[in-house]
């Protein structure tokens, strides 16, 4: 395989030719903020905070389904690029009901990170205080609408990974939520195998295993990385 | 029960329909504007009448698509008079004895339109030429007027790449919006590798009061067809797929009539005109979201999963449906290929300015005296259009503003009014061709309001995959009703240009991308009427009342 | 130079941001030697007082109360402090605005009628009990704000270094730490 040549943030980077640039960049050391990317399934292009510039074209690219080319030059910090991403994260903070200091994930949630990474002391847009429920009929698995940004992960690794099908997207727009087989109550679900990827890998607090108290979600994102790695590779690589 | 057929066979056709035209013939509008008016008593009416007075020999009560004037319709069209046609305006049942006494050269006392006004005669009809002419239900009538012939000529004559290139050579543009280049698109799809390949007609038009795509598909559902046929042979696709939204169920049964007739006479179907080429369609009825007019969007949904949209690349032309290459136009840009190609791209190229060619279908609706759906040569003025053809703003009023693209365009001002209609003059002003819809606005309409219901209709259509349009939308309406309620300040103003910046910039499609035009175009045009909206910004002490 | 004059204020919120302020433990000495602290729950002052240096706003805006206090505080003070997630996001106080335009009617039945176990009633009293407004707000929907301190609570630390920035007449803020809501 064709390995490509790129600057990404001045850096030169080499890549195969089919590496994505946010893996160019990661392999480089350079990291891009992302919500909806999960190593291991295919990418969405969905939260758009990976957008990166790219020399000779005028729009922003997403780094996670952008491959690397010959001499691309990649900027993945700027002062607008910032200002993009702190204004993604904080339509998110007021679209539902983040409530950080009573969630199960507090402490370790992508969301909450990202948006102190980004120095998010204040959300200015108006808090929307929708009403959405929790799905809890399932035995183990809890489903909390309020704390989901709809990054589609769950439904990802519970169709390519696990391959039962279970969860999707329904309605639209903001009114899109996540649901199992056709929007029935989880617990009643009988595609799902109770596999708990889906729990593994979300982001925020919108998953959790039943009994977990506020800031008890810890997730061990390894454990899909190794299931990806021994069907597709073959490879039973256990990870410290 | 497939057929084979021959280029002769076209003429035999077209020559025993002709056989069987009578003197007389009343032309009934049967499309969803006139139908929602009765138009099929109106047609039951002017049958009996007819039988009643035993003329069926003489005349011939035709089903037809959209004559385009609307706003006069229900309308029934009289040919055959030693004169000029008659077209019979606001028409009702009733009126049946009246149209007959009309057409034995008594006085009828009906209400008539005038054929020589600038509403008629200022149009250009390519696309549209057999709209209210022809039954739409008959393929026979199609083919006596032409039908066909060009995929006989294309099948028989031509080689699939000198297709592409005649295309190329008239400078079509697609029609669905943006405006890319058609010949280069049939040109990439053609040369990407592929085991099959696909050509998908978009007909989930969508736009607050464009109706161009719909009239098209009910009057004229062959012309379409032939389009796709065409461009099938040209990019090497067997399989056709029309997308047409399930609220168009008189196009949605028209095409499926016209769809089995074609099959029938072996117009569709394997070995066409006894070639190896086979080319099938089959109709694919959109649930009714407006992002499965985007393309990615619409071939998931054709797909048969949720209608979300995917980042480009890789285009539909690499990989599309199923992985394969497709080929995806709209409507319109389907129903100008038979004109092209029976013409020539040089008597294309010939109409239209230099970077826009041809004609275009316009939705002429809103606060204008003359409403319906026109075809105009590319380059005609706004001003012609709304004024000439339109009659100018109803009741005397003044025409304020004219909105172009729908939620993905923006309100031209009056001022701007002689700005010739093409992609980049239109662009510049920072609204776009879009589909044709053009609403019109006079001097009573809130230009805030506006920007509130276009932002309204995206919050509502977006698809909810990416962040800043599913979330962004949301919190610009809300900007938006803040102004209109009269509580916002100026850094209110600000945070909704920044979020227009970041929604345009940012979003993964084009709903998102240009959900932001109706609000930055009002507020470069009519900014005054955002300010008057607002308070003083707080300073130590602030007004809100907190409830 | 003048004693510099502090406030705190508690709206809608546990008391946890002030349990936090309290332990700065001896920079609280070292603070009542350079300044006053003129208004506070923690002493007994009932107006408002004018020319107030800061203010650390505890809580989100829940009652009418609450409301007219912060506009008060905003005309009086030179930086005001939205202190803690409540003031900041609304947080749990503000978990009643998900029911809706009746949410004031369905959380009163909710506590004092549906869950009382004697006497059920609704608390009123003219004047007295002030009315809940019909949604919760952070403090900066409001009034302009000039440091957001997030956290639930803000660390001890964060509280000293802001408060040691204004100590030492630098403008108001806090560096160090990324903010962090929760």
């Amino acid at each position: 395989m064709a390995a490509k040549t790129l600057k990404i943030d001045g850096r030169q980077v080499s890549a195969a030719e089919d590496t994505t640039v946010l893996d160019a960049a990661a392999e480089a050391g350079i990291r891009i903020p992302t919500l909806c990317h999960l190593e291991g399934v295919y990418d969405a292009g969905a939260c758009r905070l990976c957008l990166v510039e790219v020399a000779g074209t005028a729009k922003l690219l997403p780094a996670c389904t952008t491959l690397v080319a010959e001499g691309m030059e990649v900027v993945t910090q700027s002062d607008r690029l910032r200002r993009y991403r702190r204004m993604t994260l904080e339509l998110l903070l007021a679209e539902r009901n983040h409530v950080c200091a009573v969630c199960v994930a507090n402490g370790h949630c992508e969301l909450q990170s990202l948006a102190s990474e980004h120095g998010i002391d204040h959300v200015r847009y108006d808090y929307r205080f929708p009403r959405w429920g929790v799905d809890a009929t399932h035995p183990r698995f809890g489903l909390d609408h309020n704390r989901c940004i709809l990054c589609t992960r769950c439904v990802r690794v519970c169709w390519h990974i696990e391959g039962a099908g279970t969860k999707n997207v329904a309605g639209r727009g903001a009114k899109s939520f996540i649901i199992d087989d056709l929007n029935q109550p989880w617990g009643d679900s009988e595609s799902c195998t109770s596999c708990g990827k889906c729990v593994l890998a979300c982001p925020t607090g919108a998953l959790f295993d039943r009994g977990s108290t506020v800031g008890e979600m810890e997730r061990d994102r390894t454990k899909l990385e190794f299931i990806v790695n021994a069907r597709e590779k073959k490879q039973w690589i256990v990870s410290e | 029960m497939e057929g084979t057929m021959q280029g002769d066979d076209l003429a035999a056709i077209a020559e025993k329909h002709q056989g069987s035209r009578r003197k007389y013939c009343l032309r009934t509008c049967m499309s969803a504007g006139c139908m929602s008016s009765r138009a099929d008593a109106i047609k039951k009416g002017l049958d009996a009448e007819v039988k009643a007075q035993g003329l069926e020999g003489e005349v011939e009560v035709r089903r037809v698509g959209c004559m385009g004037f609307c706003g006069l319709g229900p309308l029934v069209g009289l040919d055959g008079m030693k004169e000029r046609e008659i077209l019979f305006e606001h028409v009702t049942p009733e009126d049946a004895p009246a149209i007959i006494r009309a057409v034995q050269a008594k006085d009828h006392g009906l209400q008539v339109a005038d054929p020589d006004h600038p509403f008629f005669s200022k149009q250009m009809r390519v696309v549209r030429a057999n709209g209210g002419i022809i039954d739409p239900e008959r393929i026979e009538d199609y083919v006596a007027a032409n039908g066909y012939r060009a995929l006989y000529h294309v099948l028989t004559d031509i080689r699939p790449a000198e297709v592409v290139e005649e295309i190329t050579r008239s400078g079509l543009r697609g029609r669905g919006g943006a405006g890319f280049p058609t010949g280069l698109k049939w040109g990439t799809v053609a040369k990407s590798p592929g085991a099959r390949k696909f050509v998908v007609c978009n007909g989930d038009e969508g736009d607050p009061g464009a109706y161009m795509d719909r009239s098209i598909l009910e009057s004229d559902p062959h012309l379409v067809l032939e389009g796709m046929a065409i461009a099938a042979y040209a990019v090497g696709a067997d399989q056709g797929f029309l997308y047409v939204r399930a609220e168009y169920p008189l196009a949605i049964s028209r095409l499926q009539t016209a769809i089995r007739q074609a099959k029938q006479l072996g117009l569709l179907g394997g070995g066409i005109f006894e070639t190896p080429f086979t080319f099938n369609v089959d109709i694919r009825i959109g649930a009714g979201a407006f992002v499965c007019g985007e393309e990615t969007a619409l071939m998931a949904s054709v797909e048969g999963r949720r209608g979300t949209p995917r980042p480009r690349p890789p285009f539909p032309a690499e990989r599309g449906l199923w992985g394969c290459p497709t080929l995806i136009n709209n409507v319109e840009t389907f129903a100008n290929i038979v004109p092209i190609i029976n013409r020539g791209a040089a008597w294309y190229a010939g109409i239209g300015t230099e970077r826009s060619k041809g004609t275009k279908v316009f939705a002429l609706t809103g606060k204008v005296q003359n409403n319906g759906l026109i075809e105009v040569p590319m380059g005609i003025t706004l001003r012609q259009i709304v004024e000439e053809m339109g009659g100018g703003a109803i009741g005397g009023a003044k025409v304020k503003a004219v909105q172009t693209g729908g939620p993905s365009g923006g309100c031209i001002p009056a001022e701007y009014l002689d700005t010739s209609v093409d992609y980049e003059s239109l662009t510049k002003l920072g609204s776009i061709m879009g589909s044709g819809g053009m609403v019109v606005m006079d001097d009573s309409t809130n230009m805030v309001e506006i920007a509130r219901f276009y932002m309204d209709f995206c919050r509502d259509e977006s698809c909810g995959k990416c962040i800043p349009c599913r979330a962004g939308t949301v919190q610009m309406f809300e900007l938006l009703e803040k102004i209109l309620s009269r509580k916002a300040t100026a850094r209110d103003i600000a945070m909704l240009e920044e979020l227009c910046d970041l929604v345009k910039h940012t979003s993964l499609c084009g709903l998102g991308q240009t959900a932001p035009n109706p609000v930055l175009s009002t507020l470069r045009f009519f900014r005054n009427e955002y300010t008057e909206l607002l308070q003083p910004e707080p300073a130590g002490e602030c007004a809100a009342s907190g409830q | 130079m003048d004693r510099l004059r502090i406030a705190t204020a508690w709206f809608g919120g546990c008391a946890g941001c002030h349990m936090s302020f309290l332990d700065l433990d001896e920079f609280l000495i070292e603070l009542a030697g350079k300044a006053d602290l003129v208004f506070s729950p923690v002493i007994d002052v009932k107006e408002y007082p004018e020319n107030v240096d800061v203010c650390l706003v505890e809580g989100a805006i829940c009652n009418h109360d609450n409301l007219e206090l912060l506009h008060r505080i905003r005309k009086r003070t030179k930086v005001l402090v939205s202190f803690g997630d409540c003031a900041v996001t609304g947080n749990v106080p503000a978990i009643r605005n998900q029911l809706g335009p009746r949410n004031v009617e369905n959380v009163l039945q909710c506590a004092y009628i549906d869950n009382a176990q004697d006497n059920p009633r609704l608390p009123r009293s003219e004047g007295i009990v002030p009315e809940l407004l019909e949604r919760v707000r952070p403090v900066h929907e409001i009034v302009p704000v000039e440091v957001f301190l997030p956290g639930c609570p803000p660390s001890a630390g964060k509280i000293k270094e802001l408060l040691e920035r204004v100590l030492a007449g630098l403008p108001p803020r806090v560096d160090g730490d990324e903010p962090r809501f929760g």
